[in-house]
């Protein structure tokens, strides 16, 4: 039972040896004091810092990092230590935030070696500090325990250095920023704390590796869309001895697989109740202001215990989270990890069913016995039959596999929220424009061939942290290869305005615009639900001088707001300017592009998800061709769907090829109209 | 009731109650080196891997080591690598679970293996043992001590394999040499 404190107070803790994991909205050091019974820290050796990351019982990470994991063994500490100071603070002179104000609130776990918290602290409240305490380990009557203490300093790691009694404290502050730096120069940015599993296979990414040289990066990068393994981070110091065991190429991985980043900083309890301004810097905490959720969430719906020999009935929100959606949400991800290794589990039976046959038959033929009479037929009858009562019992054990799945999705996908649904659930008729945000939206459904008609929703994390490429390009896939031109593009565009019309539908009112610029004018047809409810931020952009004017209106946005964010003046922007998440949908790219809209367009793919601002890309390749290879970096940015169904997706595990299917809404429905409708009243209503 | 188990025996994996066992972990543990006092940082840090290599027919078909922590089915998954060890008070510092019922048909064997990746030999290792515990109720099933070794790196620990329409275990305690599980494939092939 993990124990959430709040500052001051204290609890007991069952074991000495324990891991400390820190979540922050940005990279901070993390850095340790010990002190003796009364409390001095007894000189700079009793310090643990980025340029002193290890003291007997103790190791940091060396590095500045969004996510630390440090190391502690209490029992192996000198007798005289009574207390143990865990410190963060905000890296200077490396262009990061200067004010923990400006981040999400940082988020402390105190863990056993297996990865059970014992109790955990979010630092809330913070504003204009840069260096906090934020846990003490102490001595009581020979037990350890910890208590939250969350006291920051405005003046940053030397005052608070200097409050704990250390001579010399501004120069060896000056020392660990200095050793920050440095290392931060030479090492890639630190990918979000985000693990691409979901809550199933928790255990299987090492929590009880207790070295904290794995530290600053304890999560495979989500990007780039190659190869990556939902696997445990591999250790700096092993080197590759060992190659990768047979992953399969990917043609393309599922982009965001992104499981809640756990602890949830933005969702859970303690949640920092003050509002932070939208552009603050850091992730944009989408908590209501006046939400509490430091309640316990309702224990969620578990399987009723199965009966003996049988699987058990499953539930829909069956899984670990704070709320329901976070529940559904790891569900459909444990369902895709669970469809794609029962599949991987098959194929490969029947892979080694086939090739054992193989080698059987060319045995047999090999053997001059087997030339005349029947003892070869026989060898060859008894070969096939071996591979088909392997590859039988294969299939059996992935039919039981496939019918709990399917049973499952039965009862999740009538559960599932409007924005985890198809068009087609009744949820959207009812749907009513919700006033927070989302934790994901669903753009399509994955298949496999093994069973066609078993469903995952591919679910993408919001907000967006990818922009959308609709391929309308016949090379696209195989299906698109039988279809004329011009109907696949209008189908892509078709597609699109499904997309941005769901994104209108979860956002909560006035919290998104939508941009459209379509040069010749040739997608009216396709925009018409989107213009007819009048949801768009403007017409859609016509011809070079209208695509000029959106670029250069989204262009100096993404640009004001990264000034505002790297200076922490979020106040300081113009108040005309739209703080609300942007989608720019482009058509017909390159067509009335010049190359200084080409350059802007990249810069918006490259800065803009940071700050709020999304594409949707509806494009042929081919027609850009004549760029070269220039905008290769721009097709690899973003998550690239197709209008038709095409299995072009992989997913994180295994690697095998998904059939993505993009949503549709039924023939004859006018959910697309009701929604934007819903849309267009909720704006009303609040006043936008 | 652990069984403490001697080189080449086997057991089979039931319940104390008869029934078939479902899930078993393969723990390994070891005692940390002792910190140096002065310069801490070059304590020579014992790193000790456990692998699980699954055969069907003799041939490898995957693995779950540090660098592969779940086998492609699902079936076989490694709770994380551990470089330095710990207590040395008996508890895992590295486990392999293994979900029984999910292992896929074809897959007769499952091969365990424990490799000293920081080179030193068994004989340096203080208070190393492998065990396997039935996963469902925590019960050790089967303890073997590594300690007190000779001159060898690396050791081929047991064997996992199915016998009729269940498991057995047999207790392999093969000396061997290497870093990874891949230099052991030549000493694992004879016991499959």
């Amino acid at each position: 039972m993990t124990a959430e404190l709040v500052r001051g107070q204290n609890h007991t803790l069952p074991q000495t040896r324990l891991e400390i994991r820190v979540s922050a909205g940005s990279p901070v050091v993390a850095g340790a004091t010990l002190g003796d019974e009364n409390g001095t820290v007894r000189g700079v050796e009793w310090i643990a810092h980025p340029g002193a990351h290890r003291l007997p019982g103790l190791e940091v990470s060396r590095q500045a990092a969004a996510g630390h994991r440090l190391a502690v063994d209490l029992e192996a500490l000198p007798d005289e230590v009574h207390r143990v100071t865990v410190l963060l603070a905000l890296p200077t002179g490396v262009g990061g935030p200067t004010r923990f104000g400006a981040t999400a609130a940082p988020f402390v776990a105190v863990t056993g070696l297996d990865g059970t918290e014992i109790a955990t602290f979010t630092l809330t409240g913070l504003d204009a500090e840069s260096a906090v305490s934020a846990l003490e380990l102490y001595r009581r009557q020979g037990a350890w325990k910890v208590r939250a203490v969350g006291q920051g300093y405005a003046a940053g790691l030397a005052e608070m250095l200097a409050d704990q009694g250390l001579a010399g404290a501004a120069e060896l502050a000056a020392s660990i920023q200095e050793a920050v730096a440095r290392s931060l120069a030479r090492s890639v940015a630190p990918p979000p704390p985000r693990t691409p599993e979901g809550d199933r296979v928790r255990h299987a990414s090492g929590p009880s590796d207790p070295h904290p040289e794995t530290a600053p990066q304890p999560q495979p990068t989500a990007h780039p869309p190659t190869v990556h393994q939902p696997t445990a981070p591999q250790s700096a110091t092993h080197p590759p001895t060992a190659p990768q065991p047979q992953v399969p190429a990917h043609p393309s991985a599922v982009p965001q697989p992104a499981a809640p980043a756990h602890p949830p900083t933005g969702t859970g309890p303690g949640t920092p109740t003050a509002p932070a301004a939208p552009t603050a810097g850091g992730p944009i905490n989408y908590a209501h202001p006046r939400r509490q959720h430091a309640a316990p969430p309702p224990p969620p719906p578990a399987a009723p215990p199965a009966e003996p020999g049988q699987a058990p009935q499953p539930v829909a929100g069956d899984a670990t989270g704070w709320s329901m959606d976070e529940r559904l949400y790891n569900q459909i991800w444990g369902m895709f990890e669970d469809l794609a290794r029962a599949a991987a589990a098959y194929r490969s039976a029947v892979d080694f069913a086939e090739s054992r046959m193989g080698q059987e038959l060319d045995r047999s033929l090999s053997d001059p016995r087997n030339r005349i009479g029947g003892t070869g037929d026989r060898a060859r009858e008894e070969a096939r039959a071996k591979r088909d009562e392997l590859i039988a019992r294969a299939r059996e054990v992935l039919d039981r596999d496939l019918a709990q799945l399917a049973a499952e999705a039965a009862v999740v996908e009538p559960a599932l929220p409007a924005a985890y649904a198809g068009w087609d659930n009744p949820v959207w008729h009812a749907h009513r424009i919700p006033m927070e945000l989302p934790m994901a939206l669903r753009i399509g459904d994955l298949h496999l061939p093994e069973r066609t008609d078993l469903r995952i929703p591919l679910l993408v994390r919001l907000p967006l942290e990818r922009g959308i490429w609709v391929d309308s390009g016949r090379t696209a896939s195989e299906a698109a290869a039988h279809m004329d031109t011009d109907r696949l593009r209008r189908l892509a565009m078709e597609t699109a305005v499904l997309h941005a019309a769901r994104l209108l539908a979860v956002y909560p009112p006035g919290e998104f615009s939508v941009h459209v610029i379509d040069p010749a004018g040739s997608a009216a047809g396709s925009l018409a639900p989107l213009v007819d409810a009048g949801v768009l931020a403007g017409p859609p952009a016509a011809g070079p001088g209208g695509v000029a004017s959106v670029l250069a209106h989204l262009t100096r946005r993404v640009d004001l707001v990264q000034m505002a964010v790297r200076a922490g003046a979020a106040d300081a922007l113009p108040p005309d300017l739209d703080t609300g998440e942007q989608l720019l949908v482009v058509n017909d790219f390159p067509h009335g592009f010049d190359d200084r809209a080409v350059t802007q367009l990249r810069y918006l793919a490259d800065e803009g998800p940071s700050v709020g601002v999304h594409l949707l890309m509806v494009a042929d390749r081919e027609d850009a061709s004549a760029y070269g290879p220039v905008l290769d970096p721009l097709w690899r940015s973003l998550l690239r769907i197709t209008p038709v169904a095409d299995n072009h997706l992989a997913d994180p595990w295994v690697g095998h090829a998904w059939t993505y299917e993009p949503p549709a809404t039924p023939p004859g429905s006018r959910v697309l109209e009701q929604v934007l409708a819903a849309v267009t009243a909720a704006r009303r209503a609040a006043g936008h | 009731m652990t069984v403490n188990m001697t080189k080449g025996q086997a057991i089979s994996l039931q319940k104390s109650d008869g029934g078939t066992l479902t899930a078993v972990r393969m723990g390994l543990g070891w005692q940390a080196a002792p910190r140096r006092g002065l310069f801490g940082s070059r304590t020579r840090e014992i790193d000790l891997d456990a692998s699980a290599v699954l055969f069907a027919d003799k041939q490898p078909v995957d693995v779950v080591f540090f660098r592969h922590l779940v086998s492609d089915d699902g079936s076989v998954k490694h709770t994380g690598d551990n470089l330095v060890g710990g207590a040395g008070s008996g508890g895992d510092d590295e486990a392999i679970l293994v979900d029984l019922q999910r292992v896929p048909v074809h897959i007769d064997q499952i091969v365990f293996t424990v490799n000293s990746f920081t080179g030193q030999t068994f004989q340096e290792v203080r208070h190393a043992f492998c065990r396997i515990v039935d996963e469902t109720n925590g019960q050790e099933l089967a303890r073997y001590t590594l300690d007190g070794g000779g001159q060898y790196t690396a050791q081929i620990m047991a064997k996992v394999h199915r016998a009729g329409s269940g498991w057995q275990m047999t207790a392999l305690g093969n000396p061997a040499n290497g870093r990874t599980f891949q230099d052991l494939m030549p000493s694992i092939l004879p016991h499959l």
